[in-house]
């Protein structure tokens, strides 16, 4: 049973729980300045608690991702930080402000942009108009609105559509749109619900690599998402919810964490099957772990990348010839099934 | 309560609904041709009848039909009322919305507006229309013209604002418990009833709807149930019920 969130983090090469989130100290040599601050925060609707006792740290210009399956409890996070639904229980921050204080919640949605799972754009109205109105709303100044509208609908490509009414554009340019609502204001956070569920390829990819543009722009973004690769390649630290945190970490802690020995493997497959009893004596004194199957040798290793350099020199000086070197450790997808079945059974 | 953000949301719900059509002909047909038929048919009646029509039954029957324009607010409200707000569940764009720094009272004061104003001006050039026809027409009867009077001030300026909140409030609390714009106004049309009831019993000479007294003390009860209706859709039209209990 998992009754507790497992952080794999890293700061100052600390390992930390989340019931004991990084230290101000650490945060601080770290360059740490927390957008999100969330502890034991709880969603109860009735008998049903969707969100359990949940606690994480977001720092300023992080991509955080929130992984997990349907019904996981990532969208009503995502409202309780929004300042869209209340909490039952447990404490958050958005900035500095408290979430729960009537007097902070105008101030946390003026800090924040959403887009939601449905995009819910005017149909009726210009995408321009659709921006324009939001921007009012946000009391964006009216040069610096305008300023703002062009950019991100540019950036977007939907500049030339920008008099065409929402409601003719395909699944993709209607979410493009929505992304661009959310920032109209230039928000410091950002949530983003799922932003490429029920795209194209195509259309995912503008979007990600949009989402990558605004992690060049340090924006903080909170990603809520089912897609494995998306999260991998987008997200600074992922976050694995199943009605409770169950683990939190950069992609690459996470998988890591789940190899055997709490590292991961190089696989080494040499040329001739007869060379590897010479080549494992000398792997040896490298690594205390290394199995041999026919020609392929599998070498346990803290951090492969480093380390695989000296695993050629050692198979060459033993008069091995190498065929291919793989690093084989847990992909995010072994990381988020074990987790989210560990805490399925643990619930 | 910042009033200037309710002005940004009913904004954008004139600019969305204008390209209505029904709404459009709603607002645009109706009030005037409810003064025109009107008028046609006490012309008409008193023609057919050899003028016999006396200037006694003519006192009765114009603050009668003076009253049809609080039934057409109840009835002119529905379409936009449910517009602006089932509208919004139907391309789910409320939730984007409440993820603004705009409170809950803002919100629905904007969509209020949206939902009052046009029918309100609507019916007002309507029953201006009405009068001054009816004034061309009674006129060599009474040998008076007989609007505008002080009833009829009290209708269009008490009575058909309230009757018009009255139908706008029922429609929030509508919109709360539907899922498409045709069943919030079909429902929400039930807001007529009342005021054709109470029309009906005018016509019946079971309440004389040209008595002021009669008249004052329907606002006073229109401006309990106003209340009324205000708290119940205040209650219904809060984030958190919007988002998880909305259907």
């Amino acid at each position: 049973m998992v009754c507790c969130a497992r952080e794999f983090g890293t700061s100052d090469g600390v390992c930390w729980s989340s019931q004991q989130p990084p230290s101000a100290a650490q945060r601080g040599s770290a360059g740490w300045t927390t957008m999100i601050e969330t502890k034991n925060l709880t969603k109860k609707f009735g008998g049903l608690t969707a969100v359990d006792s949940v606690s994480f740290n977001v720092g300023e210009g992080e991509v955080f991702g929130f992984l997990g399956p349907n019904g996981a409890g990532k969208t009503t996070t995502v409202r309780m930080l929004c300042c869209l639904i209340s909490k039952t229980s447990g404490e958050a921050r958005i900035g500095d402000y408290d979430l729960g204080r009537s007097e902070d919640a105008l101030k946390i949605r003026k800090l924040i942009g959403l887009v939601p799972d449905n995009v819910g754009l005017y149909e009726g109205l210009s995408a321009y108009d659709n921006l324009d109105f939001y921007g009012k709303l946000y009391d964006c100044p009216d040069a610096q609105r305008k300023e703002n509208i062009q950019r991100f609908l540019t950036m977007l490509g939907l500049w030339e559509k920008r008099d065409v009414v929402a409601g003719t554009f395909s699944k993709g340019m209607k979410q493009k749109l929505a992304i661009a609502r959310a920032l109209v204001h230039e928000p410091k956070l950002l949530f983003m619900d799922e932003p490429t569920a029920n795209l194209d390829p195509e259309s995912a990819k503008t979007v990600r690599d949009f989402i990558l543009e605004l992690k060049k722009e340090k924006r903080t973004i909170f990603l809520n998402t089912h897609n494995l690769d998306e999260a991998q390649r987008i997200c600074d630290r992922i976050g694995i919810l199943s009605t409770k945190l169950i683990a939190t970490g950069t992609p690459q802690e996470l998988e890591r964490a789940l190899s055997s020995g709490g590292g991961t493997r190089s696989t080494v497959v040499l040329l001739q099957e007869q060379a590897t009893g010479a080549v494992l004596a000398g792997l040896k004194k490298l690594s205390g772990n290394v199995t041999a199957e026919g020609n392929k040798l599998t070498v346990e290793l803290k951090d492969p990348e480093k380390e695989n350099a000296a695993v050629i020199e050692a198979i060459a000086k033993a008069g091995g010839h190498i065929q291919s070197v793989t690093i084989a450790g847990a992909s995010l997808e072994d990381v988020y099934l074990k987790l989210v079945r560990e805490g399925e059974s643990g619930s | 309560m910042r009033l200037s953000k309710s002005w940004i949301i009913a904004a954008k719900d004139f600019k969305t609904y204008r390209k209505k059509k029904n709404i459009i002909y709603a607002l645009m047909v109706i009030p005037f041709l409810v003064a025109i038929l009107i008028t046609g048919i006490i012309s008409y009646v008193g023609q057919r009848n050899a003028g016999r029509v006396s200037p006694a039954e003519l006192v009765v029957l114009l603050p009668a039909f003076g009253f049809f324009y609080v039934i057409l607010a109840a009835y002119l409200a529905t379409p936009i009322a449910s517009y602006t707000i089932v509208g919004e569940k139907v391309e789910k764009s409320l939730e984007p919305l409440l993820a603004t720094p705009t409170t809950d009272s803002e919100i629905l004061l904007g969509k209020g507006i949206a939902a009052f104003f046009p029918p309100l001006f609507a019916l007002w050039g309507g029953s201006a229309v009405f009068m001054v026809l009816m004034d061309l027409t009674t006129k060599s009867k009474l040998g008076y013209y007989y609007f505008p009077d002080w009833n009829t001030a009290l209708v269009l300026f008490l009575l058909l604002p309230l009757a018009l909140l009255m139908s706008v409030l029922v429609n929030v609390i509508i919109s709360s418990r539907v899922t498409d714009i045709r069943t919030g106004q079909q429902l929400g049309g039930l807001a007529v009833l009342p005021f054709a009831g109470l029309y009906v019993c005018g016509e019946l000479n079971i309440v004389n709807l040209g008595d002021t007294g009669n008249l004052l003390l329907i606002v006073a009860a229109l401006i309990v149930v106003d209340l009324l209706f205000f708290v119940v859709s205040r209650a219904t039209f809060r984030r958190e019920e919007i988002l998880t209990r909305w259907k």
